[in-house]
């Protein structure tokens, strides 16, 4: 758990005993450049992270700090250019293929030619599961985020909301251990998506899944996350890592502890330490109202 | 739970208010044809009555003794009766017999016009194949379209007419020169319509497949070709009416004895005799155009059924 990295070894507080389950990631002095030449692009820099078995870890900073690009890289959607990154010991390629994850984006993108039962058995028709067994499981995860009733309806007949539940039923389907999610309810209302946070924190604690989450939300991230991971930009690095210590058994009462409020403030001045003094806020000034209003 | 059943229950009695446009568009449509056809039969006749040639009226009705002449005012030459047929010869050209003796025009063209229709729908199917082949090699392959595309445009640039006789000469057997010659006009706007369609799919999805690790023939097959389907069918219907037009020509150049093509050729040559004719003839052949285009859009009605469409229209 030791994720500092211009300290590794002073990350002061080893809250959880995650720390001796297994490595689901592991990325070392991982880096990512875009283009070549004078016109290249620095997205993140020497990455130290390590995420075990049933952590729920949020990934956090301003724009451009190379938090989705992290997550991508896990996901094998894109190479480092430096480092070297393992999920579930193997490299990111491998384990892709041998399907160890499942991803969600912000946007649901759901097919608009199937039904809702049918985008859920989706990844599973590609990976050859028998019909039956398609079945099976799409009902039981119509089941999980309650939208039985819309098995046989259409996408665009389906709210926002709804069609996110959807893409995290069909990202579920085929049992993965490892749940990527990028900003996956940054194009939700806030009601909805406190709604999805606990949905999602008690999928989270029923199925043992470890999930790396990619938010904007410093609320959001300190609800969720077993441990909160402060980026800053330009280049994209990890500055802080914040272990939460709330209680497992998390509901919206949690929202107003103590505890929670100090780890919302110890996230945002972290953000604020990283703060460019002369390109402008990190988080814009929108991001802010919004998540002072909140906590 | 209170909250959530409620949110569901919100939710689903607002998707059965989110439905199909009121079903009196169906009728407005047809209102719009007609009015449309009216229009166009009263300018006709108006150019008829202005400038056309004179005609008269003397007979028995109902018992009544009529005898009505009317002479134009003016005289232009395309509204005589040779250039522009008055619209009731026109119809009555349909239900008068072809031959002396024989069935009436509009049931020999009926039979010429289904005989059109298969090769035009032989040709449709081939050349539907074709390009959508075509389209699924050009986007898998970035060589293979630099190298063939310049040949697929050059191909269209070249006047059918020319085409068809080389197309004759080379396969020889009839009928299967003319479906050659409609798929040959048939094959362009499924090309160019399936290299759009199959490059229109949701960038993100493309990510969603690879984190499946997809195959490129899964991709293809859940991705590409389903989201292809809304740009795949305007392509069709450019194809069903370009294959009509090739498979007339084809049968022309042919020299195929049925068909609309030969019917064309032969009230051509009779026009002075006879010009409503030729004019029921290509009324025929608009006919089999709709029925042809009608088909796909009916087609694509049920494979697209229960996706979105955010505005219903004709095409």
């Amino acid at each position: 758990m030791t994720i500092d990295p211009t300290r590794p070894e002073a990350a002061s507080l080893p809250a959880f005993p995650v720390d001796e389950a297994p490595t689901v990631v592991e990325a070392v002095g991982v880096g990512k450049v875009f283009g070549t030449g004078p016109g290249a692009v620095a997205a993140l820099e020497s990455v130290d992270l390590t995420i075990h078995q049933g952590e729920f870890v949020s990934l956090i900073g301003p724009s451009g700090c190379g938090k989705s690009t992290l997550l991508r890289l896990i996901a094998d959607l894109t190479h480092p250019t430096a480092g070297t990154l393992s999920v579930n010991g193997k490299p990111p390629g491998r384990a892709r293929q041998d399907r160890d994850y499942g991803m969600v984006f912000q946007a649901p993108v759901l097919m608009d030619w199937r039904t809702i039962a049918k985008n859920i058995e989706l990844p599973l028709e590609i990976m050859g599961y028998s019909e039956p067994e398609r079945r099976r499981r799409a009902a039981e995860l119509l089941k999980l985020v309650e939208l039985e009733a819309f098995a046989d309806r259409h996408p665009w007949q389906l709210s926002g909301g709804m069609q996110q539940r959807v893409a995290i039923a069909r990202a579920l389907s085929f049992d993965p251990k490892l749940l990527l999610m990028d900003e996956p309810f940054g194009a939700l209302d806030e009601m909805t998506r406190e709604r999805m946070n606990a949905e999602l924190m008690s999928i989270w604690r029923r199925t043992g899944i470890t999930i790396v989450f990619v938010t904007h939300s410093i609320p959001e991230a300190v609800f969720l996350s077993t441990r909160v991971v402060v980026m800053s930009a330009r280049p994209g690095r990890i500055s802080q890592v914040v272990d939460v210590d709330l209680p497992p058994e998390r509901s919206f009462e949690t929202r107003e502890t103590e505890v929670y409020f100090r780890l919302v403030t110890r996230v945002r001045e972290a953000l604020r330490q990283d703060e460019p003094a002369d390109e402008g806020p990190a988080v814009t000034e929108a991001e802010r109202v919004r998540n002072e209003g909140l906590s | 739970m209170t909250t959530a059943s409620g949110f569901l229950r919100r939710a689903s009695s607002s998707t059965t208010t989110v439905g199909r446009p009121p079903g009196h568009s169906r009728s407005r449509r047809f209102f719009g044809i007609a009015v449309v056809l009216i229009g166009l039969v009263l300018v006709w006749e108006l150019a008829k009555w202005l400038g056309g040639d004179p005609w008269r009226i003397h007979g028995t009705v109902a018992g009544l003794q009529i005898d009505y002449e009317h002479v134009p005012p003016l005289h232009w030459r395309i509204a005589d009766d040779l250039s522009l047929p008055h619209v009731w010869d026109i119809v009555r050209a349909f239900i008068d017999p072809a031959q002396r003796g024989g069935a009436p025009l509009g049931v020999v063209l009926a039979g010429q016009a289904a005989f059109t229709f298969g090769e035009a729908l032989a040709g449709f199917a081939l050349g539907g194949l074709l390009g959508l082949a075509l389209g699924v090699l050009f986007v898998h392959s970035r060589l293979a379209e630099r190298a063939f595309v310049p040949y697929v445009v050059a191909s269209q640039t070249v006047p059918i007419l020319a085409i068809a006789p080389l197309v004759v000469v080379a396969i020889k057997a009839d009928w299967l020169s003319v479906m050659a010659v409609a798929m040959y006009l048939t094959f362009f706007p499924v090309t160019i319509a399936s290299m759009r369609g199959l490059r229109a799919f949701d960038p993100r999805s493309l990510e969603l497949f690879r984190s499946y690790a997809a195959t490129p023939r899964q991709v293809l097959w859940q991705l590409r070709l389903p989201s292809s389907v809304p740009y795949l069918f305007s392509g069709f219907r450019v194809a069903a009416a370009a294959s009509v037009i090739g498979a007339i020509i084809g049968e022309q150049t042919a020299g195929v004895a049925s068909g609309l093509g030969s019917a064309i050729i032969n009230y051509n040559q009779y026009y002075i005799s006879g010009p409503e004719r030729l004019w029921a003839t290509m009324v025929m052949c608009t006919l089999v155009g709709f029925v042809f285009v009608g088909i796909v859009n009916l087609a694509e009605r049920i494979l697209t059924s229960g996706r979105y469409r955010p505005v219903e229209g004709l095409l």
